[in-house]
């Protein structure tokens, strides 16, 4: 498939990272890039560090060595450790293994959440809503109604999220993150207890998401089959180092990887 | 009416005139990113001038066919009415239909235009092009997920519209002439019947045709542009046709498209329809919704739902005919109203319905009268493709949950020999699409349409259709016997699932009974009635006397219907088993094949008929894993009470 936006320059570079909980060693020394506009997947068993590398990307996570260096607004910028906060202003969104919606809220309250940091009018005009504040709601409603249409949940709008299939609320989380119009989306296993028709119906999305907006894309997910069709590139992670990095067919042909997921005689 | 839309013979004509006497009115509406956009008749007008000159520009011709492939959406109403303009013939096609079912109406008309919804229907069209090389263009309206398409002779509605403006800007003559050019004898429309009996034909309707029956309706019911529909059935039924398009052509009442087809319910109370059209499973399946949430409610609620339509299924219907009821009552129910009746119809979306109709199968009574004693105007409509819809309709104040109505203003009805209903109408079609053998058996040199449907007219002049004519047959003292009408009403009682009724040449009717197992079982477990299972429950004195009863309320209908009172049902049998597709007694859309049950079980027709009062019977049953095995069982044989037609009056 030829793709809208080719396949561009590294925006995203982590350098020798470390994380380390008390004794437990969870990276060790993981380098990759991720370039603009590909879709990345971090896979390896379980306990592996997937997650945990995520959490170092946006912040969430402080890793004991190592740098973080990010492009955004055309600058590169360095850091030791990332602030979640910083992560979302620099165009960094994210979903979670564990879905993090507001369950009482309905979707559309819960979409537009993300909208929170393009947000610019003061608590008290917001309270009023005149001028600024009105148009402004109005510009967020329309742009929270569009990514509304693209993920075809309109009919679930007004729902309240803890009403929902586990399926959907995934499918609403990847909602709110599109919301804040990101630059680079992590996904958290987003596929995770889904029947093969959810699947179907998210690698469905995230490509569309990946074609359309030109988002850059890295997700973690453990159904080979998914991660080896829609992804650019693999990082393969396995007791915190990084074990194989490239493309689906040279990570599939990879002893070290095979090994790691068959197990291997000691 | 009162507006004076005489030398309006086309859908182009009668646009601009809506354009030019409503221009700021509503034409259209569709909720799109969660909003109802409006489209004015002014700016439809504009969109379908620009569509037309755009499409002309691509080569579209006098006479030449554009297909529709999608759901209801407004720019696939304008892309209709712009093929319309340059005397072009639109075909709506099912968007649900697989591809290859496409494959046939475009090769059939020679289809070298299509305007696609979306990639879905896109891909379909693409899928089917090696067998129609005919299709040269294909124009789409969603453009999501449409980026790396290349093929030649796609292209965006966006694009044809702006190379329609472009066109329309330099030369707006041109269109004029060419809408002018249109007659009330041309085509309006082509219309594919359904082809699961048969390969599908073609329909053609000519504008006139669907002006004068459109016009019949909305004077009979007195339309006007303050009314509005919500367009949710596909475009390519006739029916959808005609209240899509037609009607709002005639009255210049607005149009709603849905959001989609799960958020339909939302729209629907949203919008808030005047004019409602539902098939039987539609309002079905809204009315088990309620019943589903009313036993979820509070046992106040509840309470109250019981004791308020009790009182609505007493005098609620009568209300809404203007027929008289006691003081207490009309109080009653205007306390319900506001209790219940009022909110249940908000929920359903039908607080403004003035008009409601159901068409298609047969309703079931209570049904039927549940919407009415709530106070939907729901009424029963007659028609078919060939007669763009409007054959009969029910009158305010005539509504019989049983009748079609009499004959629309302009239609003439009459009856062969074989009870055949025959048409002669302004609203007919002119002929199937390249098939004269078709034409000319379905449409006599006198012009009366052969409908294949088998009635009657009560006698308050109704019309009431009973069968397919192929299937009725005659008593041996030449009663009609109508065995689906029979068989309708019996299972319309929620006891029973299946009957099957004989007596073609013989002198009385019997029927088979299949009870519906958890409704019976269910009953049987409330009066403590132990039971293995569906044999031993066929068995049981109880549930004869069950069946019995409901066959014996059939009856006592029957007997007040002059035409067939001597078919009512004298003797029948519960078979011991569920009628079955795997063993060829039912067919796989579950419609019993009468002629090969009386084959496999002619020991039990035979019994029926020969007086006896019990049966052995013993046939060979298939399973699901396609093994076979012997079922044997002795049915007994009951009597059922037949009434006279004195007799049922007074019981009734």
């Amino acid at each position: 498939m030829n793709r809208a936006q080719q396949i561009g320059e590294v925006v995203l570079s982590v350098q020798g990272v470390s994380l380390a909980f008390g004794g437990v060693k969870a990276l060790q020394e993981v380098s990759f890039d991720v370039r603009e506009h590909e879709v990345r997947a971090i896979i390896g068993p379980n306990g592996a560090g997937k997650s945990s590398m995520l959490n170092v990307i946006n912040g969430v996570y402080h890793p004991q060595q190592g740098t973080i260096r990010l492009r955004g607004n055309g600058a590169w910028r360095e850091f030791h450790d990332m602030d979640p906060h910083e992560a979302a202003s620099m165009g960094i969104a994210r979903t979670f293994q564990n879905i993090a919606l507001f369950k009482g809220m309905t979707v559309l309250d819960n979409v537009l959440t993300g909208r929170n940091l393009k947000m610019r009018c003061s608590f008290l005009e917001q309270a009023i809503w005149l001028g600024r504040a009105r148009r402004e709601e109005l510009e967020h409603r329309r742009a929270v109604e569009e990514i509304i249409d693209f993920l075809e949940i309109q009919h679930i709008r007004k729902t309240p999220v803890g009403k929902l299939p586990y399926g959907l609320q995934k499918r609403v989380e990847l909602a709110r993150a599109l919301a804040a119009e990101p630059a680079l989306l992590l996904l958290d296993e987003p596929m995770s207890g889904m029947n093969l028709e959810e699947k179907q119906d998210m690698c469905r999305f995230v490509l569309d998401v990946n074609d359309h907006y030109g988002t850059t894309v890295v997700l973690i997910e453990h159904d080979m089959g998914v991660v080896m069709d829609i992804s650019d590139r693999v990082v393969v992670l396995d007791y915190g180092r990084k074990i194989a990095d490239g493309t689906p067919d040279e990570v599939r042909a990879n002893q070290a990887v095979i090994d790691a997921y068959l197990g291997v005689a000691h | 009416m009162s507006e004076n839309l005489s030398g309006l013979d086309t859908f182009p004509k009668l646009l601009l005139h809506h354009a030019r006497v409503r221009g700021a009115r509503p034409a259209i509406r569709e909720k799109h990113l969660g909003i109802w956009q409006t489209w004015t008749w002014k700016q439809f007008a504009d969109e379908v001038r620009a569509l037309a000159c755009g499409l002309a520009a691509q080569g579209f011709k006098r006479g030449e066919h554009l297909a529709l492939v999608g759901d209801n959406r407004p720019r696939l109403y304008a892309a209709m009415c712009a093929a319309q303009c340059l005397g072009g013939i639109p075909v709506p096609l099912y968007q649900d239909a697989a591809a290859a079912e496409m494959a046939f109406p475009i090769q059939n008309a020679g289809i070298a235009y299509a305007v696609a919804e979306d990639q879905e229907q896109v891909d379909k069209l693409l899928e089917i092009l090696p067998q129609c090389p005919m299709l040269k263009h294909i124009y789409y309206d969603e453009a999501r997920g449409m980026r790396h398409y290349v093929q030649a002779g796609l292209m965006a509605y966006e694009r044809l519209l702006g190379i329609g403006r472009e066109a329309y800007r330099r030369d707006a003559a041109f269109l004029e002439t060419e809408i002018a050019t249109g007659c009330g004898e041309d085509t309006a429309v082509m219309l594919f019947t359904s082809g699961t009996t048969a390969t599908p034909k073609g329909v053609v309707l000519a504008y006139r045709a669907l002006i004068e029956a459109g016009r019949a309706g909305v004077e009979l019911e007195k339309l006007d542009d303050r009314d509005v529909i919500l367009a949710y059935l596909p475009p390519a039924w006739v029916g959808q046709f005609v209240f899509a398009v037609a009607q709002p052509f005639v009255s210049g009442y607005c149009i709603c498209c849905p959001e989609s087809a799960q958020t339909l319910m939302t729209d629907m109370r949203e919008i808030g329809p005047t004019y409602y059209f539902a098939p039987p499973r539609v309002l079905e399946a809204l009315l088990t919704q309620v019943s589903i949430r009313m036993e979820d409610a509070g046992s106040v609620k509840r309470w109250l739902y019981r004791i308020f339509m009790g009182i609505a299924r007493r005098v609620g219907g009568a209300l809404l005919d203007g027929r008289p009821a006691s003081l207490a009552d009309r109080l009653l129910y205007r306390l319900g109203d506001l209790l219940v009746y009022g909110p249940l119809r908000n929920v359903l979306g039908m607080s403004r319905v003035r008009i409601a109709y159901t068409a298609g199968e047969a309703i079931g009574p209570d049904l039927f009268k549940f919407y009415r004693s709530i106070g939907v105007n729901l009424k029963q409509l007659y028609g078919s493709t060939e007669t763009s819809v409007f054959v009969c309709i029910q009158p305010d104040g005539q509504v019989k949950a049983d009748t079609v109505g009499p004959a629309v203003a302009g239609v003439e009805l009459k009856f062969t020999p074989e009870r055949e209903l025959l048409i002669r109408s302004p609203g007919l079609f002119k002929e199937y699409y390249r098939n004269p053998q078709a034409t000319l058996e379905a449409k006599d040199r006198e012009g009366w349409f052969h409908t294949g449907d088998a009635g009657y007219f009560d006698p308050d002049g109704h019309l009431k259709i009973i069968d397919r004519v192929k299937d009725v047959g005659k008593l041996a003292d030449g009663t009609l016997f109508a065995p689906k009408y029979l068989e309708n009403k019996l299972k319309f009682f929620p006891h029973i699932k299946e009957a099957v009724a004989f007596g073609d040449g013989r002198d009385g009717v019997c029927v088979f009974i299949n009870f519906d197992f958890e409704a019976v079982a269910n009953w049987a477990e409330k009066r403590n009635m132990p039971y293995t299972g569906y044999t031993d429950l066929a068995s049981r004195e109880e549930v004869l006397a069950l069946v019995r009863e409901c066959i014996e309320r059939v009856n006592a209908d029957l007997a007040l219907e002059p035409e067939i009172a001597n078919s009512q049902i004298r003797r029948f049998l519960i078979l011991h088993k569920e009628l079955d597709a795997d063993d060829g007694e039912l067919t796989r859309t579950r419609k019993v094949r009468r002629g090969f049950i009386a084959e496999r079980y002619r020991a039990l027709v035979d019994a029926l008929y020969g007086g006896k009062d019990s049966v052995h019977v013993e046939v060979q049953v298939k399973y699901e894993d396609g093994r076979t095995g012997m079922v044997a069982a002795d049915l007994a044989i009951r009597d059922a009470k037949t009434f006279s037609p004195a007799a049922a009056k007074r019981a009734a």
